[in-house]
């Protein structure tokens, strides 16, 4: 850690901006172990500067750190023959699995709008979506169908407020990760704003990975599939068998 | 205690898995149906992924078929050459059912036909063993001697006779052969053991006797299962063994409680229950077909063309 902490610190040290970030995490890694509940990470870290801090516009902060992204089809139900069925479909080409934004104002303070376009920071910019079929007007309500489900199952956060800055040169925050969590590399950003405009921003990776059985068990299947299935097969019969043959011996008592 | 299930990729609550276990392996071990009908909307319920669900759930019905099964060998209730004609036919049913399955996936909407296979045929078949079962509970009361059900009809006259003795039969092989492929197929398409099927298949149109049903039902459904099993697992990679011994645990032991419940109940007693349990189902089905949903979005993996 302390040579990560030293790293930064000279990577940062070389001054191309006014104002630039020191970070540190709780963890840059997070295992999934079997008895995964979530977690919690610390994001915390410094502004560094060359120059007398600027009283105003007042500095912010905006943290984005995001899942493994892919496509999905969102499918929207229809009744038709007086059943509700799946009718139309759309091609979400990139949402990312998970999303969390934390920022030290109400989002749109922290960060303009042509800001936010330029670097997909807010959730429904995260989401890209390119052209619906014809016929499907309400494209728009496809992508916001994914944010209002994936939000209510606590897999996109936007956390306003959440983030402290003391003295316009220490922040820190915590962000809940779920139980649900795919595996992969989570890209973490930050951005430093002031009156909404990126002064300064900074990028790293946490490792989100299964471990120990999980690891094991998560290899095997893909690996040797076969093997995987037949050791499925093997347990369930011994156990079936070992259920049977202990009730039989409770029973004769 | 929470527990991260590692194909899944969700955390869900051990005991309640457990709990789901052995409230479907009881009602396996007393009706001889594997339970999967009831466990895999059970599972999406929960969060578990429909892919993962329907594959792991065919593992778990291995346990607690086989669980069962060794009960009933004790008591001597399982036909043994039935079986074997019945899963022969089923096996070529499953084999056929997987194409079939695949072909209509590719022209979308196999989750509404899925869902209308349910509906209509535990609807039919839950209906129809209920209004049964009622008439035979009413005939038994009526007159104290068991109602003999022994009719000769268009299946005595088919070749290729063969004589069941545990199920008392001398038949020919062909209706049950037939009832195996059909069976495999829809457990196919539906991803289940097809034990709710199979079950009134062999009461009403072998006219095997209740006490052997359960048995033989059990008997066929494992190899049904353990052949899918392997099918997903070695296809789609989506048999979780973590979700799959918290399941079987439980459904093990559901097993073993729910055969010996099942020798306290009269045969039409049994039925009328079974009966009663498809018919909640299918109900359920039916509503969540035609009630406005509250989510009319949903999402789903991409690829799947």
């Amino acid at each position: 850690m302390k040579r990560l902490l030293l790293s930064l610190l000279l990577i940062v040290a070389t001054p191309m901006m006014a104002e630039e970030v020191v970070l540190g995490l709780s963890q840059d890694q997070v295992a999934i172990t079997a008895d995964f509940d979530g977690s919690e990470i610390l994001l915390f870290g410094a502004v560094k500067r060359e120059s007398p801090i600027l009283q105003d516009p007042p500095l912010e902060v905006v943290i984005a750190v995001s899942g493994p992204s892919g496509p999905l089809t969102v499918r929207r139900k229809e009744r038709k023959f007086g059943i509700w069925v799946n009718a139309d479909a759309v091609e979400i080409d990139r949402a990312p699995s998970f999303y969390a934004v934390a920022t030290s104002a109400p989002f749109n303070e922290a960060m303009s709008n042509v800001e936010d376009q330029r670097h997909r920071v807010s959730i429904p910019r995260a989401i890209r979506s390119v052209g619906a079929p014809m016929g499907i007007e309400d494209a728009q309500s496809f992508s916001e169908a994914v944010i209002r489900i994936r939000t209510d199952e606590g897999s996109y956060q936007l956390l306003e407020n959440s983030v402290s800055v003391d003295e316009q040169t220490l922040f820190r925050t915590s962000i809940k990760m779920p139980a649900n969590l795919t595996e992969g590399d989570y890209p973490t950003r930050i951005f430093l704003t002031r009156g909404g405009k990126v002064v300064s921003n900074y990028e790293t990776v946490i490792n989100v990975n299964k471990v120990g059985l999980e690891r094991w068990l998560f290899d095997m299947s893909r690996n040797q599939p076969l093997m995987y299935g037949l050791m499925s097969l093997a347990i369930a019969i011994a156990a079936g068998w070992m259920a049977s043959a202990a009730f039989q011996v409770l029973q004769r008592r | 205690m929470q527990i991260y299930l590692p194909i899944a990729e969700v955390s869900v609550n051990a005991f309640l898995l457990l709990g789901l276990g052995g409230m479907v392996g009881v009602l396996s071990g007393m009706f001889g149906v594997g339970g999967g009908f009831l466990m895999t909307p059970l599972l999406f319920f929960i969060g578990i992924p429909p892919a993962v669900a329907v594959a792991t759930e065919a593992n778990q019905i291995v346990a607690s078929s086989f669980s069962g099964v060794l009960a009933h060998f004790r008591r001597k209730t399982v036909d043994l050459k039935m079986g074997t004609v019945l899963l022969s036919g089923g096996l070529v049913g499953a084999a056929f059912g997987v194409v079939l399955f695949n072909y209509l996936k590719a022209q979308g909407q196999v989750d509404l036909l899925v869902r209308l296979c349910y509906v209509v045929f535990l609807g039919v078949i839950g209906s129809l063993m209920f209004v049964e079962s009622l008439n035979a509970i009413r005939k038994s009361r009526k007159n104290a001697g068991p109602p003999k059900r022994k009719k000769h009809n268009w299946i005595h006259g088919l070749p290729l006779k063969m004589r069941f003795r545990v199920s008392g039969l001398y038949i020919s092989v062909i209706p049950p052969l037939i009832v195996g492929v059909l069976v495999g197929i829809l457990a196919a398409i539906m991803g289940v053991g097809g034990g709710f099927i199979m079950v009134p298949a062999m009461i009403y149109l072998l006219g095997m006797p209740t006490k052997v049903v359960v048995g033989t039902s059990l008997f066929q459904i494992i190899f049904v299962t353990g052949f899918t099993t392997l099918l997903h697992a070695t296809t789609n990679y989506t048999v979780d063994i973590a979700l799959a011994v918290l399941l079987l645990v439980g459904g093990v032991i559901g097993a073993q409680i729910g055969t010996r419940l099942g020798t306290y109940l009269k045969a039409e007693q049994l039925r009328i229950l079974l009966a009663l349990l498809v018919i909640l189902v299918c109900a359920k089905l039916a509503l969540d077909l035609l009630l406005e949903p509250s989510e009319l979005f949903s999402i789903g993996a991409s690829g799947g063309h």
